[in-house]
């Protein structure tokens, strides 16, 4: 065999065994909580509003809202922003001021989310407690903090779109009398919609997906929220915060919590994947 | 440069084994694993400071997780020693639970708040949302902030075992994963009202009197202030080697009296009561 197959062999079986390993720890997580999904009955399990796992009540309906709530704030906070900074970085600045913006912007999705968590306990939730009252652990700070932390990805998804359309679309808009904002807004951004969509579903997925920030910020407590003060719990917190204590059906109520999880993060990719293939095509 | 340059190779080489290396040391060779409640947690790494300066070649690790995962460790044998801030539950009953300590549970509030005693009652009432307003209880006009501690956790089923009964807590309480997350939270929010373990309780926040009775060593001894849950190690069978001496250091008037000097209560004090367990 040639040196060129074995590596091509090696290879294969690198990029297969990470393959393997998503299929295992899917295998794991069905394994554990679907069991317990089965006996409370999908129904209780899912919209029932009790969550006392030492009383073997098991329902997570309150915090497939909160992470419902939450996940919305963020995108609230952070597509605005995020899709006008593409704008910016491709448009409306000199290609040197991009060159610095870029690496810094990029620079925010390497910040570890405790770091994010820490930061959203000390400066955001007592500002929130004295100035607008409630305990301050909230969805308001949880959103503000989520919608930072999904920002990167939003940006560098929709700038990368952006700067994939041809040129002739921004030349003709323009030849054609167009001012520059009437091109962004009336051309440019409606072509690169798929790209947009497709950066705001992968937001959601990080958004939905994040622990540690929010199980600093948000209180954890067991309730939809009826106003942006409250506090709330989110699936992943839900996992992050009883893990360490949770043993037989408790441990697997996690576990199925997670099968719902991995049920809502596996649709929104693939909704993405579908919606930046459809442009391609 | 690519697949063929050899320095390539060396550095994958050096990633897997700085990867691979820390894993397989997560099991600590020739020493004592002493793992379990976070209650218990800060008081066994004093305990085994002190026990390691007088024998230099022995090794401990304190590790947190938890009762109940503390208690699976012992079972699984990932350490020697598990550590629980709750009585054993009947399905626990074929380990050994050796009692250390004993440690009170206190209610805490913010020290602006001017409430200095609330009765079981009230606290009832409070926790499980009856009571959303301070002023209900004698106290300012201000919304309480009710923060609890997560399912599971030992220090919570104590709390809920010795002074909530069967009353329920509210499920729309704050929840924190630690004694120090939940004073932190007391201390920051003036409305806050949650529970911890006396010998955690410090200046930033203020532990409240129950029926009029102090929180405190004095009252414990006397058997007036009976919120009290035993913190335990937890064997799978008779301890031997390491575990044996660092269990009878603990349980020797010396250890003890470090305890004690922790804010704990010694075992002796409690042997004689009723409500030890």
């Amino acid at each position: 065999m040639s040196k060129e197959k074995i590596f091509e062999k090696g290879f294969f079986l690198v990029a297969f065994s990470s393959i393997s390993i998503l299929a295992l720890i899917a295998f794991f997580i069905f394994e554990e909580g679907v069991p317990l999904i089965w006996r409370t009955g999908a129904r209780t399990f899912l919209l029932g509003e009790r969550w006392f796992p030492s009383q073997g009540s098991f329902g997570i309906f309150p915090m497939i809202v909160g992470s419902f709530w939450v996940t919305l704030g963020a995108l609230i906070v952070g597509v605005p922003l995020g899709v006008a900074c593409a704008v910016f970085l491709c448009e409306l600045t000199h290609p040197s001021v991009s060159l610095v913006l870029r690496p810094t912007i990029q620079l925010l999705a390497a910040i570890p989310s405790v770091i994010y968590g820490f930061w959203g306990l000390i400066v955001l939730v007592p500002l929130i407690r004295n100035t607008m009252g409630g305990p301050g652990l909230s969805v308001l700070a949880g959103s503000l903090v989520l919608g930072i932390m999904i920002l990167p990805t939003i940006i560098s998804i929709s700038e990368d779109s952006l700067r994939a359309l041809p040129r002739t679309f921004k030349e003709g808009a323009l030849s054609l009398g167009a001012t520059h904002w009437q091109t962004i807004w009336r051309v440019l951004l409606p072509a690169s919609r798929s790209g947009i969509v497709a950066s705001v579903i992968l937001g959601m997925g990080r958004a939905i997906g994040e622990t540690m920030a929010m199980i600093m910020i948000l209180g954890n407590a067991v309730q939809m929220p009826n106003s942006i003060l409250d506090s709330t719990r989110t699936l992943t917190t839900n996992i992050g915060i009883e893990m360490g204590y949770a043993t037989g059906d408790h441990r697997q109520a996690l576990f199925a919590t997670g099968v719902v999880l991995f049920f809502i993060t596996m649709g929104l990719n693939t909704l993405a994947l579908f919606i930046s293939g459809r442009r391609r095509t | 440069m690519g697949i063929r340059n050899p320095l390539n190779w060396v550095c994958a080489c050096a990633f897997f084994l700085l990867t691979a290396f820390p894993a397989g040391c997560l099991k600590p060779q020739g020493g004592l694993t002493v793992a379990g409640s976070t209650s218990v947690q800060p008081f066994a790494e004093v305990l085994a400071e002190e026990y390691m300066a007088g024998h230099s070649q022995e090794k401990i690790y304190v590790q947190g997780g938890g009762s109940s995962a503390g208690i699976q460790a012992v079972r699984t044998e990932a350490a020697q020693v598990g550590m629980s801030s709750r009585a054993l539950m009947p399905e626990e009953r074929d380990l050994i639970g050796v009692p250390i300590a004993y440690d009170a549970i206190a209610i805490i509030i913010h020290p602006g708040n001017p409430l200095t005693d609330l009765s079981i009652d009230q606290i009832k009432r409070i926790f499980s949302r009856q009571l959303t307003n301070w002023s209900e209880a004698g106290g300012r006009n201000h919304p309480i902030t009710l923060v609890t501690r997560e399912e599971g956790s030992g220090t919570r089923e104590s709390f809920q075992h010795l002074i909530m009964g069967k009353t329920e807590i509210s499920l729309a309480a704050l929840v924190q994963d630690s004694n120090g997350a939940i004073r932190q939270v007391v201390a920051d929010d003036p409305n806050a009202i949650g529970y911890i373990s006396l010998g955690l309780v410090n200046d930033r926040v203020k532990a409240l009197k129950i029926d009029s009775v102090e929180a405190n060593v004095e009252n414990i001894k006397k058997h007036r202030y009976t919120f009290v849950r035993p913190f335990l190690f937890v064997f799978k069978a008779d301890p031997q080697g390491l575990a044996k001496n660092f269990l009878e250091y603990i349980l020797s008037p010396e250890g003890q009296k470090l305890l004690v000097q922790e804010g704990l209560v010694s075992v002796a004090t409690i042997a004689d009561s009723p409500k030890g367990s």
